[in-house]
């Protein structure tokens, strides 16, 4: 059988495809991207970019209430958008098989969080199955799928930022297409309402003690007997370093996560003679075992917080010196916007403004951090724009009149819609600048429903941004190209002076995007250099400042956007044809 | 036995199409391997790292530190961060770019000076200004095969294995030139 080299991400897809998917959904983002990209390379399988986390779990819902297989994949934060309908799919249970991709970060690689799946899943009683490598992210997927099925539940399967970008060999195997399950009309399980809930709830318990049950004897939960007088519990990719710092010990493999199989646990916690719990995040593994009387070291040795390692193991469990050299003290390289970014134009005019920002989730967030100090704000999708109302509404208009909400044009798609129509129904007057650079960028460029692309790459109608927010009774919508920043200077003057609600939409494509690349350079005219480094404000990095204090522009890296020519006021930088 | 490659960089520098490359050749090879990246917001300039280890059986896919066998850095100021990854008897390959972060340029940090003076002491150090010479071939965004070539001599595959994995990894219009690059490095 054929062998590849998968990221994890790419072997889930791979999983999909093999247990006969048919209908995938998802959101993009990191770590989960990739699914959803490779899921769409298969043509028997229906894959879309759906606006949000939670309209995508429900497209995975409804396709799996109709008979067929389904996915939702998501990064862990969007399972909190998903959280609604996955709370309750859990009391519905499925027809065709239903699993939902959850990504935890641990170590913050790409998230404003470091919360934990698992726990989500236990609050959700829904089933969480935990692989630790490319091979395992394939064939877990595909258990994961005669598991809902068997015991009719929604299954989770949770890699983290670790497993969805290591690459690793995979086994490939054919797809099984799997007939569609006949649809039979069931408003008992599928109509969740009071009555039928109370019912539905005592399933769930039951298939989940059944579960706990059975999960002694998956072959995904595996007692590894070595040498026993240390014993591991672990998972997913904390498994790995276990196997790399301890080859010897014994180890408690667990591919489910929740609900525990106890039995197998007591087994192999009464053949250790040490037992430690290795976990990433939160203790939900160690609570659960200590709760049943099992003594076990977790966390007052191992941290909640960031990713594991061997090295960890060796100095906290086996008290080696590790001998290491000190890091060099080296200064940060923290990741900027890139040159030529439209983010990087509108943002320099803010700052000339010294307007307040809050701040929404993609590159753009990178507003918050010198030189650019425009953000003051970031929570979650869609959230600049509530707070920015939130603000209003507390301290008064006066108070946000240096004020404006940004977020992306796919973050508004996202949720932000729903925080504008907010800013409509409830007489607000504040400002939200909608950064339309075409494309969810910060996550590597997929389509959204405003950009006119499927993820299938079908061109579609693409839904206006500029008459949504007109259709929402905003009477003050103005677009602007991002590089024109006088006009921009100017819209956003008389925009946040309004004592009405406002949108700015801010048009420029991602410069990454390959049909956008500006044709130009740009090139210091060293002579006319005053060396005020005014130019060097807005923080691109294609332009430094030479020993004598005139300007060097790094002629690869420059996109010829144009932005430090129109800072320049003596004419010190031009543009020349690329 | 293991054998631990980091490549380090900053985003946007082709550390990704150089771990395609090495996870491919390993494969080729009939090794077990593990690569590990970084994707996402870090792309986006940051510093940023892969770890490729090949060998019988991997566990782990990261490399810790003082493991590396070969440390292939892109930039100055990354190879400096992460020298202390390599291992006593390890490799370090670097290309003489340096690219100031932000940082440095709204003068909050200084761009250290000498470090390869520094890195010589303590490691063995093959260095080269790998944008210059894929400048002289005609396309300087090979420079990172250039160096990838160097690396290689340190690895445990023949020229022609990696030949054939530049051939199959590239897209084909650029094959010629990505060949020729790792060349220049493998017979520097």
């Amino acid at each position: 059988m054929e062998k590849k080299i998968m990221l994890g991400n790419e072997a889930i897809a791979r999983g999909a495809y093999e247990a006969g998917v048919k209908v995938s959904a998802a959101y993009p983002g990191t770590p989960s991207t990739e699914i959803s990209e490779n899921i769409a390379l298969y043509d028997e399988i229906y894959a879309e970019w759906s606006p949000n986390e939670k309209v995508a779990a429900e497209v995975a819902i409804g396709a799996s209430i109709s008979g067929v297989r389904s996915m939702a994949s998501m990064k862990h934060v969007g399972v909190n958008v998903a959280s609604d309908p996955l709370y309750t799919v859990s009391y519905c249970g499925v027809n065709g098989g239903l699993v939902l991709v959850a990504a935890d970060d641990p170590g913050l690689y790409s998230s404003q969080n470091e919360q934990d799946t698992r726990c989500v899943a236990r609050a959700a009683l829904v089933p969480v199955l935990e692989p630790s490598d490319s091979q395992e992210a394939k064939d877990f997927v595909k258990f994961a799928y005669d598991l809902s099925e068997k015991y009719d539940t929604p299954v989770i399967v949770r890699t983290t930022t670790r497993l969805a970008h290591s690459q690793g060999t995979v086994t490939l195997e054919e797809r099984v297409e799997v007939e569609d399950k006949p649809y039979k009309r069931d408003p008992g399980k599928y109509v969740m309402m009071p009555g039928n809930a109370i019912g539905r709830h005592i399933y769930v318990e039951k298939r989940m003690k059944d579960l706990a049950d059975d999960g002694s004897g998956f072959p995904i939960n595996r007692a590894e007997y070595n040498d026993t007088s240390i014993g591991f519990i672990t998972s997913g990719i904390p498994y790995q370093y276990v196997k790399e710092a301890c080859p010897n010990a014994s180890v408690l493999k667990l591919g489910m996560v929740h609900p525990l199989p106890r039995k197998l646990i007591e087994e192999f916690a009464s053949k250790v003679e040490k037992l430690y719990i290795f976990e990433e995040l939160e203790p939900v593994i160690e609570e659960q075992v200590r709760s049943w009387g099992i003594e076990a070291i977790g966390k007052e040795i191992f941290t909640v917080q960031g990713e594991y390692s061997a090295n960890m193991i060796r100095e906290k469990i086996l008290h080696e010196q590790v001998e290491l050299k000190a890091p060099a003290q080296v200064p940060a390289r923290p990741p900027i916007l890139c040159p030529g970014c439209p983010h990087r134009s509108v943002y320099s005019v803010l700052s000339r403004l010294k307007i307040h920002a809050a701040g929404d989730i993609g590159c753009y967030t990178l507003g918050a951090v010198p030189p650019l100090n425009v953000i003051d704000t970031t929570v979650c999708m869609g959230a600049s724009i509530s707070t920015l109302h939130g603000m209003e509404k507390a301290k008064g208009k006066e108070y946000i009149r240096n004020w404006v909400a940004v977020i992306g044009d796919s973050t508004f798609m996202h949720t932000g819609v729903n925080s504008l129509m907010n800013m409509a129904y409830n007489q607000a007057t504040g400002t939200v600048i909608i950064l339309d650079n075409s494309t969810t960028g910060m996550t590597g460029h997929q389509d959204h429903a405003a950009t006119g692309k499927t993820l299938k790459g079908e061109i579609v109608p693409a839904i206006n941004i500029y008459h949504l927010c007109k259709a929402m009774g905003i009477e003050h919508v103005v677009e602007v190209d991002a590089f024109d920043t006088q006009k921009l200077e100017q819209v956003v003057k008389e925009e946040v002076a309004r004592d009405a609600v406002s949108v700015i939409i801010t048009k420029s494509p991602c410069v990454l995007l390959k049909e956008n690349v500006f044709p130009y350079k740009c090139k210091p005219v060293t002579d006319a250099c005053k060396k005020c480094g005014m130019c060097l404000k807005p923080g691109c990095p294609a332009l430094t400042m030479a020993d004598n204090g005139t300007i060097v522009i790094d002629d690869t890296m420059c996109n010829g956007c144009g932005l430090c020519m129109q800072i320049c006021k003596f004419g010190a930088i031009e543009r020349v044809e690329a | 036995m293991t054998k631990n490659i980091m490549i380090v960089g900053v985003g946007g520098q082709g550390t990704l199409l150089t771990s395609r490359i090495l996870g491919g050749i390993t494969l080729e090879a009939g090794y077990d391997v593990k690569l590990s990246e970084v994707h996402g917001m870090a792309q986006r300039g940051g510093s940023v790292v892969t770890f490729v280890r090949y060998g019988e059986n991997v566990a782990e896919p990261i490399v810790e530190e003082g493991q590396a066998d070969v440390l292939i850095a892109f930039e100055m100021l990354e190879a400096l961060r992460y020298a202390h990854f390599l291992k006593n008897d390890g490799v370090l390959i670097a290309n003489e770019q340096q690219i100031e972060p932000i940082t440095v340029v709204t003068g909050a940090a200084k761009y250290p000076e000498n470090i390869i003076e520094g890195l010589e002491k303590e490691y063995t150090l093959y260095k080269v200004n790998a944008m210059e010479e894929a400048k002289k071939l005609g396309n300087s965004k090979v420079f990172n095969i250039i160096v990838l070539g160097m690396a290689a001599k340190h690895m445990d595959f023949s020229k022609e294995a990696w030949l054939k994995v530049i051939e199959k990894t590239v897209p084909p219009k650029t094959v010629e030139i990505n060949q020729k690059a790792f060349l220049k490095g493998y017979e520097s």
